[in-house]
C-alpha cells in the first residue's frame, strides 16, 4: 500500500507540469529558437540554425541581430515601456474602483454576498472582443455619450472619446476590473470584524482604522489583484487596437505588425521573448513576497 | 483559589454607603435584535475601583451589556454614565473605557510592543512616553523581551497578557473584559485568575468583566451580576449571592443547590417552616423574610451545609432531615459527593469533606443513611 500513495502524488504532481512543458516551454523553445535565426524569404520566412557549409561541417549559425535591433531602436524599447506604463496605470485604476467595491462586498450581509459576486462576474457571459466592440458604439462621435451630453446641452459638438488614451484605459479598466475585485474580496471577507473594533476602543477613527488595519492585512489582496490585472494588460492586443488611438502604439500591436505584416518572425519572436521575461520576472517576485508571507503566518 | 471572594474586614465596600458616588451609571437600559429582547430594563450601579462580574450562560445578555458600554452597541432605551458623563452619543474611539476582546483581537501585522503601543500613538503622544509607558505595561504583564515577537509567535497566555496589556496601557476609566480568561486551559486560568485581581488592585482601574463560569466571578469579583434572558437576576457579593439567593434560578446556577417543593405552615419574626408537598418532611429555616402561611415555595439547601451520616433502626425523615438509601458515592480528593435516593424516586446530593484521610468510607452504596442540616442552610425562595 504505502508505495502506492507517492506514486500517485507523483502523477497528481506530474500531471501540470506536463502539461506545462508541452504547451508552455516546448512553444517557448521554438519561439526562442526563431527569435535566434535570420529572417529569410520562403516558407517559414527564417533560416534554420543548423547548417552545412560548402565544406560539409554543421554549424549552428545564431543570429543576435533581432535583439540587437530590439536594443537599438528606441522604437521598440517605447513600445515596452509604454505598455508598463498602460498597464500600471490600469492596474492602480482598477485597484482605485475595485477596492471599495470588494470592501462593500465583504461588508454586506452574508446572503447578499453571493449575489453582489455575481454580479462582478456577470460580464464574462458575453464575449470579451463583444463587450469591447461595445464601448465603440458607447464613445464614438454620435455614441451614446455623446449623444446624451449633445441632448442636456453640456457639450455643443461631439468630444473626441473614441481612439483616445482615455478610452484606452477605459476599456481595460472595464474588462479586468474583476480580477481585481475577487482576490481583494477573497482577502477583506476574511478580515475579523474584532480588529476594527479593538481599533475603534483604542482611539482610532475610523479612517485611521482602515489605514492601520484593514489596508495591511489586505496587502496580500492588493498585490495579487494588481497582477492579475497588470500581466494581461501588458500584452493586450484587443483593447487598444479598437479603442486606442493611433498612437497607442503598445507592445501587443508592435508584435501584431511584425509579424503579420512584416513577416519579420525573428523580430517577433524576440519581441515575445524579452516580453515573456518582463511578466516572469514580476511573476517570481510576487511569489517570492507571497512564500514569505505565507511562512510568517 | 480564594483571592477576592470574601472581603477581608475593613475592605471598602462603597455599594453600602448611600452617599457614595456610583462610577458607571446603568439606567433602564434596554436593547433589541429584532423581535428578541437582548438587554431587558437593566439599571445597574458599579463603583470606583471594583472589579464587578456579569455571570450568566449564552445568551444572557452580558456581552451586549458590555458591548454597549464599550460603544459598539447602542441602547434602545436608557442612559449609560461613565464618571458622570452620558456617553450615549460617544463613539467608541472617544470613550474613556477599553476593552480586552474575547478573541483578544491583537493586530497580526504588528509585533507585541506595536499592538501595546497602538492606543498611544492614536493618543498622539510623544515618542519618548509611548515607549516607556509601554516597557512599563508590558513589565506589568512580565512580557519584557517578548516585544518584537509577533501575535503568532506567542503562547495562548502570552497573547492574553499582550491584550490586557493593550487594553490597559491607555489608563481607562474603566476596563471591559469578554471572558479574558476563556481560550486558556485550566492550570494557566487559576494562575492568570490571580495575576487579574492583582494588576486590578495595582492599578486601581475599575473592571467589568463578563464571564460564564461561577467559579471564575465567585473568586475574582467584588460584586457580581447574574444575568438571564437580559434581566439581572441578583446583584451583590459573591458571599451574598451564594448564601442568600433570591430566586431559584440564582440558587441552582451559582454552585449546587438542592430545591424542594413546600408551604408554608408557620412565619415567625425570622424564619419559617415549610411542609413538603413531595414527601413526609419539614423544613425549618431561622434566617430568611418569612413568607405569608400557606404560600408555596421552593426550599434550597447546598451539599457542603448537610451532613450524611448512617440512619438509626426505624429513624424517619423530620424536621431538616431526611432518609434514603446510598446511590452514588463520588471521590473528588477533597471531598466526597454522595447521592441519596429518596424514597419517593428524588435524590439529594450532600458533599462531605475529606477530613480523615480515610481510603475506606463507613458508608457504602445501598446503606439507608440519614441526611441533616441546620436551619440556617436552609433557605426558603418564592416560587
Amino acid at each position: 500500500m504505502s508505495w502506492r500513495l507517492p506514486a500517485g502524488r507523483t502523477l497528481v504532481l506530474a500531471l501540470p507540469f506536463a502539461w506545462l512543458g508541452l504547451f508552455f516551454l516546448f512553444p517557448f523553445l521554438i519561439v526562442a529558437r526563431i527569435a535566434l535565426s535570420e529572417a529569410a524569404l520562403g516558407i517559414p520566412p527564417y533560416a534554420p540554425l543548423l547548417r552545412r557549409d560548402e565544406q560539409g561541417t554543421l554549424a549552428i549559425v545564431l543570429n543576435l541581430g533581432a535583439f540587437a535591433l530590439l536594443v537599438e531602436d528606441s522604437f521598440y524599447l517605447d513600445a515596452y515601456l509604454r505598455s508598463l506604463r498602460v498597464a500600471s496605470l490600469s492596474a492602480l485604476l482598477c485597484l482605485l474602483a475595485g477596492y471599495p467595491m470588494a470592501y462593500a462586498i465583504a461588508r454586506a450581509p452574508e446572503r447578499r454576498r453571493n449575489l453582489l459576486l455575481l454580479l462582478v462576474v456577470l460580464p464574462f457571459w458575453t464575449s470579451f472582443l463583444l463587450r469591447v466592440m461595445a464601448w465603440i458604439g458607447l464613445l464614438a462621435d454620435n455614441g451614446v455619450v455623446n449623444n446624451i451630453l449633445l441632448g442636456l446641452g453640456l457639450v455643443t459638438e461631439p468630444l473626441r472619446l473614441l481612439y483616445t488614451e482615455t478610452a484606452l484605459y477605459l476599456g481595460i479598466v472595464y474588462c479586468y476590473l474583476p480580477f481585481m475585485v475577487l482576490p481583494l474580496y477573497a482577502n477583506l471577507v476574511k478580515l475579523d470584524p474584532a480588529l476594527l473594533e479593538a481599533a475603534s476602543d483604542l482611539g482610532a477613527r475610523p479612517w485611521r482604522a482602515f489605514l492601520a488595519v484593514t489596508l495591511p492585512l489586505s496587502l496580500p489582496g492588493i498585490l495579487a489583484g494588481f497582477m492579475l490585472v497588470f500581466i494581461p494588460a501588458v500584452g493586450e492586443f484587443v483593447i487598444p487596437e479598437l479603442l486606442g488611438g493611433p498612437d497607442a502604439q503598445l507592445i501587443g500591436r508592435v508584435l501584431w505588425t511584425e509579424f503579420f505584416q512584416n513577416r519579420d518572425w525573428p523580430m517577433a519572436s524576440a519581441l515575445a521573448v524579452v516580453l515573456l521575461l518582463l511578466l516572469v520576472l514580476p511573476i517570481a517576485w510576487f511569489q517570492h513576497l507571497q512564500g514569505r508571507a505565507g511562512g510568517g503566518r | 483559589m480564594q483571592t477576592a471572594n470574601v472581603a477581608p474586614p475593613g475592605a471598602p465596600e462603597p455599594w453600602r454607603d448611600p452617599e457614595a458616588e456610583p462610577y458607571v451609571r446603568i439606567i433602564g437600559v434596554t436593547k433589541r435584535y429584532g423581535a428578541t429582547v437582548a438587554v431587558d430594563d437593566v439599571s445597574l450601579d458599579i463603583y470606583r475601583g471594583e472589579l464587578f462580574c456579569l455571570l450568566g450562560g449564552s445568551g444572557s445578555g452580558k456581552t451586549t451589556l458590555l458591548r454597549m458600554l464599550a460603544g459598539f452597541e447602542r441602547p434602545d432605551q436608557g442612559r449609560i454614565l461613565i464618571d458622570g458623563q452620558d456617553v450615549a452619543a460617544v463613539p467608541p474611539y472617544a470613550r474613556p473605557v477599553n476593552m480586552m476582546f474575547q478573541s483578544y483581537a491583537l493586530f497580526p501585522h504588528m509585533t507585541v510592543a506595536q499592538n501595546v503601543a497602538f492606543g498611544l500613538r492614536m493618543e498622539g503622544l510623544p515618542r519618548a512616553e509611548i515607549a516607556a509607558r509601554v516597557g512599563a505595561m508590558l513589565d506589568l504583564v512580565r512580557l519584557t523581551g517578548l516585544e518584537r515577537r509577533r501575535p503568532h509567535e506567542l503562547s495562548g497566555g502570552q497573547r492574553q497578557r499582550v491584550a490586557l496589556a493593550r487594553s490597559l496601557v491607555k489608563r481607562p476609566k474603566l476596563l471591559l473584559l469578554d471572558e479574558p480568561l476563556g481560550a486558556l486551559d485550566k492550570s494557566l486560568r487559576e494562575q492568570t485568575q490571580f495575576e487579574l485581581v492583582n494588576i486590578q488592585e495595582r492599578t486601581g482601574i475599575t473592571f467589568i468583566m463578563v464571564t460564564h463560569d461561577q467559579e471564575e466571578a465567585m473568586t475574582m469579583a467584588t460584586r457580581l451580576a447574574v444575568m438571564h434572558h437580559g434581566y439581572l437576576a441578583q446583584v451583590g457579593t459573591p458571599a451574598e449571592v451564594y448564601e442568600y439567593p433570591q430566586t431559584r434560578l440564582v440558587a441552582e446556577f451559582l454552585g449546587t443547590a438542592n430545591v424542594f417543593e413546600g408551604i408554608v405552615t408557620k412565619a415567625g419574626a425570622t424564619g419559617a417552616l415549610v411542609e413538603s408537598t413531595e414527601f413526609d418532611a419539614v423544613f425549618e429555616s431561622d434566617t430568611d423574610p418569612p413568607k405569608p402561611v400557606g404560600a408555596r415555595v421552593f426550599v434550597a439547601v447546598r451539599p457542603e451545609k448537610m451532613r450524611v451520616r448512617k440512619a438509626a433502626e426505624g429513624e424517619r425523615a423530620g424536621t431538616n432531615r431526611l432518609v434514603g438509601a446510598v446511590r452514588d458515592i463520588a471521590y473528588y480528593g477533597d471531598f466526597f459527593m454522595f447521592v441519596v435516593d429518596l424514597p419517593d424516586g428524588r435524590s439529594v446530593r450532600v458533599s462531605q469533606p475529606n477530613l480523615a484521610r480515610v481510603t475506606e468510607l463507613p458508608i457504602t452504596w445501598g446503606d439507608r443513611v440519614a441526611v441533616d442540616w441546620p436551619p440556617l442552610a436552609t433557605v426558603v425562595l418564592p416560587e
